[in-house]
């Protein structure tokens, strides 16, 4: 579980500059660590699946029955180095292709001497924010891919910020194509020097940038100094044999308890994946929501008793007294316990054609948890030049900040802090679908000034932000929510410091 | 084996081994986590086994997932009648060995009408004696949800199967309008009739599998390794010539061959590929080295117009 020393290397990879790539190759053990989730942005025009395909081709992934097959498929289609249209190799079947079906997210596997790899391949046309978004919700890092000789698109932008809210922090710009450029350094610096800049606007500081010639094999898999003696960075495999992998092991002890385990009167034990932090025999817990406190005597696995668990491993745990645990709770640890409430914030992303419905009560799952909710979308992001706009309701593909109020108490971390606890999909109770992934923001409390389902909220605010907001057509829409009371700036800081206190 | 581990046996006696590697470990902790959800979230979930590796795989990932209680659902063997004679005795020592609970199902219809490979063709008895069998054998036992042991890198189609990978109440997958699955977090709402098929392995590939059975010294079906054994020829493949109901052709002749299994089903269907791999190191490093997808043994889905041409490319790698 524990990362190789090396795989802090790429931390300190800005765009478009490697500053510190170690010069020694990791040990030679094979798979010393866990396999990488990587996502791959961009469209078939940047040559997205030229890029996947020649990865899967140079790592050998691709066997000689499944290559003969393609070549028959490829129908004398080949690139001019004779090698079949590897976009073919991506798409499945031949009746797949032909009913158009590859609107959805497909996983493909490869492996090194050093490391497995797990890519989720999602078109870059239509639907991409939907298919983009559940790709994302497992990557640890994302490649983008832009054509050399086009340079940062739109799309790009709408890439990176998908992303980036799906919670990935290292990204990878591939900058395709760059033979048709002649190998044109400078234009390659441009672009990400361009990247840089949007990634920084994004709050990503992982970048590496790297010049590639998917077609011809170059920085990919093999590096390309032959044809670009300029650049000395990575190639992409080389990258992502040194990306980090998520890990949720800083964070407070979280077992969602997946089930019960009581094979006789003599033993009775608490089992699920641990979703944060670590634990250990001795450690003192607490079971939400009902908030009574026991102390772990063992961890069972099948293999032996174990001394520690931590995040990512399936336990049994046993507790030092009987205490109600059922499906559904969260034990946690006691001095580091997780948000606890009826209301919370969060982003989503409406997955079906119905869209997400305002009022409508759904059923929400985090973890091994069900319970109804209620969710008012709040407003919507605009991909196309980042900002949020008011929304009363989300189409399918709609980015959304919306309110969840719940029946009964929920137990949720910030996605920001642990992407299992903040994570959630919405399901619909007429259809059973699944229609939306969601990512916890904040706790809302009544206190806070923030507006609940029937309660009229008091914001005591600056007088001069006041009468801005009461200006607002926003606030105008919602009058009879929210009352505002002109402070002076003192004493809001008073009223704050009492919330907070 | 008794059914209930008293407290004093929770110490086990693999525990001596090594530890596994950390992506082994993490393809284990996903399984276990999926057959747990499973197991909790539907009313009668079963376990569909096969008796190759990766049902080796599966079912020893379940007796950890539920460790130290039993596996809480009973197995479900869809048997045509044609499997390897040494495929049934394995299966038979197992669920001996391991106190498993179960069930074995053949088409009536089928064993009626005496529907064989030889006499309807693979395609045919495919679908009467394994598609048809288990559906019955699903309807029978109203089960809500089957774990299957299918992994995404084995073919192109099953790429985009989800782990919950959702069926109407005849059965039929619409791979066109699958659930999105995010993060860990599945979907198990159906409605009555609805089935879920389950994937604990979707994230494997051959060689973790192999990796695997070694790493945690798991009893598979002797065939997979190679030994001197009876074939004959027969459309470009190898076939195990044991059984006394497999006829000679014209021309055909029986010999003595090192061979061994790379897949296991049907042994009029399954072909042997020639090996000296007498070992899971000698497997895994064969595999590592292979050039051909284990599919390719498979008569059932080979290609008809699909020739093993030699690629000249690869010395351009």
């Amino acid at each position: 579980m524990t990362a190789p020393a090396t795989a802090n290397a790429v931390e300190h990879v800005v765009a478009g500059e490697v500053l510190a790539f170690p010069a020694q190759e990791p040990a030679r053990a094979a798979r010393d660590s866990r396999p990488l989730r990587l996502i791959t942005c961009g469209s078939v025009d940047d040559g997205k699946s030229t890029l996947i395909g020649r990865l899967l081709w140079d790592t050998k992934a691709v066997k000689e029955d499944q290559a003969a097959t393609l070549q028959r498929d490829s129908n004398g289609k080949q690139n001019d180095l004779g090698l079949p249209d590897f976009a073919l190799l991506l798409d499945g079947l031949q009746a797949e292709r032909e009913q158009g079906i590859t609107i959805d997210v497909a996983y493909r596997y490869f492996s090194t001497d050093k490391r497995s790899f797990i890519v989720a391949d999602t078109p870059g046309h239509e639907q991409y924010t939907r298919n983009m978004a559940t790709g994302a919700s497992t990557a640890d890092l994302a490649v983008l891919l832009v054509d050399a000789r086009v340079g940062l698109l739109e799309q790009t932008r709408r890439h990176a910020t998908i992303a980036t809210l799906m919670g990935i922090k290292q990204f990878v710009l591939a900058v395709n194509k760059i033979d048709l450029t002649d190998y044109d350094r400078a234009r390659f610096e441009e672009i990400s020097h361009e990247f840089r800049e949007l990634a920084l606007s994004l709050g990503v500081r992982q970048v590496t940038a790297i010049p590639v010639s998917a077609l011809k094999g170059e920085n990919v898999v093999y590096d390309g100094r032959a044809a670009m003696p300029w650049y000395d960075g990575p190639t992409l495999i080389e990258v992502l044999e040194l990306a980090t992998t998520r890990s949720a092991q800083t964070v407070g002890f979280r077992l969602p308890v997946q089930r019960v385990s009581r094979p006789g009167e003599s033993f009775r034990g608490y089992q699920g994946t641990v979703a944060g932090g670590s634990v250990k025999p001795g450690d003192s817990v607490v079971i939400l929501p009902s908030g009574m406190v026991a102390n772990v005597t063992k961890i069972v696995t099948f293999d032996l008793v174990r001394n520690a668990a931590v995040a990512g491993d399936a336990i049994t745990l046993v507790l030092d007294r009987q205490v109600d645990v059922s499906r559904g709770d969260m034990i946690v640890a006691i001095d580091s316990q997780p948000l606890t409430g009826l209301s919370f914030d969060a982003q989503l992303v409406a997955l079906q054609a119905e869209g997400i419905q305002p009022g409508k009560r759904y059923w929400l799952k985090s973890g091994s948890r069900r319970q109804r909710v209620q969710v008012q979308p709040a407003s919507q992001l605009d991909l196309k030049t980042g900002k949020w706009n008011q929304a009363e309701q989300l189409p399918m593909n709609a980015i959304g900040k919306v309110h969840l109020s719940f029946d009964e108490q929920a137990i949720f971390d910030t996605y920001e802090q642990n992407r299992t606890t903040g994570a959630f999909i919405l399901i619909d109770p007429d259809t059973n679908n699944t229609v939306a992934g969601g990512m916890i923001t904040a706790k809302r409390s009544a206190l806070g000034g923030i507006h609940t389902e029937d309660a009229r909220v008091i914001l005591s605010l600056p007088a001069d932000l006041a009468d801005q907001l009461m200006a607002t057509e926003l606030f105008a829409n919602r009058r009879e929510e929210a009352e505002i009371r002109r402070v002076s700036a003192g004493k809001a800081v008073e009223i704050i410091d009492d919330i907070d206190g | 084996m008794p059914h209930i581990h008293p407290e004093t046996e929770l110490h086990n006696p693999q525990s001596a081994k090594p530890p596994l590697d950390p992506h082994l470990k993490a393809l284990e902790n996903e399984a276990i986590h999926i057959f747990r959800e499973v197991a909790a979230e539907f009313e009668r979930p079963v376990m569909l086994y096969s008796i190759g590796k990766d049902s080796s795989v599966l079912l020893h990932l379940a007796r950890k997932a539920f460790y130290p209680g039993r596996v809480p659902f009973q197995l479900l063997h869809v048997n045509t009648g044609w499997k390897f004679a040494e495929m049934i005795a394995f299966r038979n020592e197992i669920v001996e060995r391991y106190d498993l609970d179960l069930i074995e199902h053949v088409n009536p219809r089928g064993a009626a009408e005496n529907v064989t490979p030889f006499t309807h063709g693979s395609a045919l008895y495919t679908d009467i004696m394994k598609t048809e069998a288990l559906r019955q054998a699903l309807d029978a036992g109203q089960f809500d949800a089957a774990f299957g042991g299918a992994r995404r890198d084995e073919e192109a189609s099953r790429a985009k199967e989800r782990i919950y990978s959702f069926r109407t109440p005849d059965h039929r997958w619409d791979p066109r309008n699958q659930r999105p699955e995010l993060w860990n977090v599945y979907n198990g709402m159906i409605r009555k009739g609805e089935s879920v098929r389950a994937f604990p392995l979707s994230n494997w590939t051959e060689v973790d599998i192999w990796r695997y059975i070694q790493a945690e010294d798991i009893p598979i079906v002797p065939l997979y390794f190679a030994e001197k054994r009876p074939i004959v020829e027969r459309d470009g493949m190898m076939i195990l010539a044991e059984d006394p109901r497999l006829e000679l052709l014209p021309g055909e002749t029986k010999r003595e061959e090192v061979i061994r299994f790379r897949t296991l089903g049907c042994f009029p269907l399954t072909g042997a590929i020639r090996s000296n791999a007498t070992t899971l190191d000698d497997i895994i490093s064969e595999l590592e080295t292979a050039t051909v997808s284990e599919r390719q043994g498979r008569a059932i889905d080979r290609d008809q117009s699909g020739s093993m041409e030699k690629k000249k490319r690869e010395g351009y790698f």
